[in-house]
């Protein structure tokens, strides 16, 4: 089966420093993909790069047969690819519902009428109904993670970049969030997720890959990668011969 | 509860008070021409036309965030276009007036291109420069009277209606109908899809872009729009006037500072805003005006302690107050009652 998603080569550096250094994976349809790597490694950067809010120095990027490199991110959005921010970015002064009335009018490009019934779904399955009319402004960390994710699904991507969404969450709340991306993964979607909580990842992606310095360093069974002494050393600090 | 057990309202008591009453107003408004007298009449046309002129800045600074100062550059365009399109292209007046609105649009589109180059201030000071090109250029033109300008032929008057009576409520009406055509595209915009991406634009540009919105398109669209009603309100205010000149027709005081007066004190950002903002403009003036200079110094202070005691201006106090809209934006979601 062809990939969902292609990153072929692509390059990105800001004077010397590398935030993608030839990165190159595939992304199955319906695939959960895991991306891990220390602070500063060019995760989020890797994210800006697929969504097009940083261009690429070098490389390609497809997403199915469509070659996106040069598409601007409002248009990578349309063509379905959507992306939760590590820091929320909500719209505050509109409500909850017409944070979403916006991602599926615009993203998704559907009529009003269609978009409302749309984002009814999605806030039923995000567990944000209850917050439909409240100012994005007053929700708490946890309902703002929400509705990154909300957003994000009402723009009814082909592919959903999460990123960092259970930092900062308790036990609990990361608990349920991973409920809800686990029923959303088992609706078919292929998802990319970058997080540091790595129990809440473990128990949703098939795969991980590891990025250290813009490269990808490993790539494949998350818990052999876990296990394995090069990740032990990059990623935990943990010396190989320790 | 599943998704299908929810619906949206979007009215609310307190709109649909407002409609009410509006639908009253609109009505003492039509049969205006039977019970005000003729400088009644003109007045109420001028303040018509100066609330479509404020719907429409509001429109583009107030939710499209962009701050022009240089709308009298298409009001003096359509004023010149009424002139020149019923002088020499021989078109009656009102269909003037609809194709001074149509090339006041052209125009905004490579106007547009040309200064969305430019940010914030630098933006603003953009427009304001066009509209200097615009009064410069329209000096040049002997036929229309050049520097002095010229009046309207009174065969071209004569062919508006018969008789002094008739042409004032025709002129009178098409003010009315100017007003209410911007108020229903700001609001008409503001419910729709653009209107929804002008909001998140204006509360967050990165997620706007990341949720598929391009801003540089949303922004052009508004621009070309109130491009396109704004020559068409100045054709009517020339149409009042049945005199043009470069100065009178791209005056930056007439047909910008007082409508950002009329704006900001009503609250920007807000469809009522320009409706409250506009009544106080002209109860003001039509006080004051005897005291000469001393009214402007006035006008002054009075948008200077409104802007300090209520920066989102009068309609701002009230929505500070409670959640109240005439017009209402907000879509909510509602369980439905249970059968």
């Amino acid at each position: 089966m062809s990939p969902i998603l292609r990153l072929d080569q692509v390059s990105k550096a800001f004077g010397a420093i590398k935030v993608a250094d030839s990165l190159s994976y595939e992304l199955a349809a319906g695939e959960a993909l895991g991306v891990i790597g220390p602070n500063g490694a060019g995760k989020t950067s890797m994210f800006n790069l697929i969504t097009g809010t940083m261009a690429a120095d070098s490389g390609r990027l497809f997403l199915g047969s469509e070659d996106i490199t040069t598409l601007s991110a409002p248009r990578r959005c349309r063509s379905g690819i959507a992306r939760s921010f590590q820091v929320p970015q909500p719209f505050g002064g509109m409500t909850v519902f017409e944070n979403a009335l916006v991602a599926a009018t615009q993203g998704a490009d559907m009529a009003l009428g269609e978009a409302e019934e749309h984002c009814l779904d999605i806030l039923e399955q995000t567990q944000l109904m209850a917050k439909a009319n409240v100012p994005a402004g007053k929700l708490t960390l946890l309902e703002r993670k929400r509705l990154e994710l909300t957003r994000a699904l009402c723009a009814r991507p082909r592919v959903l970049l999460l990123d960092e969404i259970a930092g900062g969450l308790t036990e609990a709340e990361c608990g349920a969030l991973v409920e809800t991306i686990q029923s959303v993964h088992a609706s078919g979607m292929a998802i990319i997720w970058i997080e540091h909580v790595v129990h809440a990842l473990l128990s949703v992606v098939e795969r991980l890959i590891v990025i250290d310095f813009g490269r990808k360093i490993a790539d494949g069974e998350p818990r052999a990668i876990m296990t394995s002494s090069q990740v032990q050393e990059i990623y935990l600090g943990i010396g190989a011969n320790a | 509860m599943s998704a299908s057990q929810y619906r949206i309202v979007q009215s609310s008591g307190a709109s649909r008070i407002a409609a009410a009453l509006g639908l009253i107003v609109l009505a003492l408004l039509v049969l205006a021409p039977y019970w005000a007298g003729r400088a009644d009449l003109r007045l109420l046309g001028e303040v018509l036309l100066y609330l479509s002129l404020a719907s429409l800045w509001n429109l583009l600074a107030g939710y499209a965030g962009l701050v022009s100062v240089g709308q009298q550059a298409f009001v003096g365009l359509g004023g010149y276009a009424l002139f020149g399109l019923t002088m020499f292209g021989g078109l009656h007046p009102v269909l003037a007036v609809l194709v001074a609105g149509v090339i006041g649009g052209l125009v905004a589109m490579p106007v547009a291109a040309l200064i969305f180059r430019l940010r914030g201030a630098y933006f603003a000071i953009g427009t304001w420069v066009m509209a200097e090109v615009f009064r410069l250029s329209a000096a040049q033109v002997s036929a229309l009277g050049g520097g002095s300008g010229t009046s309207l032929p009174t065969p071209v008057v004569q062919s508006l209606a018969d008789g002094r009576d008739a042409r004032e409520a025709l002129s009178y009406w098409l003010a009315l109908a100017m007003a209410l055509l911007a108020l229903a595209v700001v609001y008409g915009v503001l419910r729709s899809r653009n209107g929804l991406a002008l909001t998140a634009i204006r509360d967050n540009e990165l997620a706007a872009r990341s949720l598929g919105i391009d801003i540089w398109r949303t922004k052009f669209t508004v621009y070309v729009i109130v491009g396109a009603l704004t020559a068409a309100t100045g054709a009517l205010l020339f149409l009042q006037k049945l005199r043009i000149s470069p100065d009178a027709a791209f005056s930056a005081n007439d047909w910008t500072a007082f409508v950002i007066f009329i704006v900001v004190i009503g609250g920007i950002g807000t469809v009522e805003g320009p409706i409250i903002g506009v009544i106080v403009f002209f109860l003001l003036r039509e006080t004051l005006a005897d005291l000469g200079t001393t009214y402007l110094i006035i006008l002054g202070m009075f948008a200077i302690g409104v802007m300090l005691l209520a920066p989102k201006g009068l309609w701002g106090m009230v929505r500070a107050r409670s959640d109240i809209q005439l017009f209402p934006l907000r879509r909510k979601v509602v369980a439905k009652p249970k059968d």
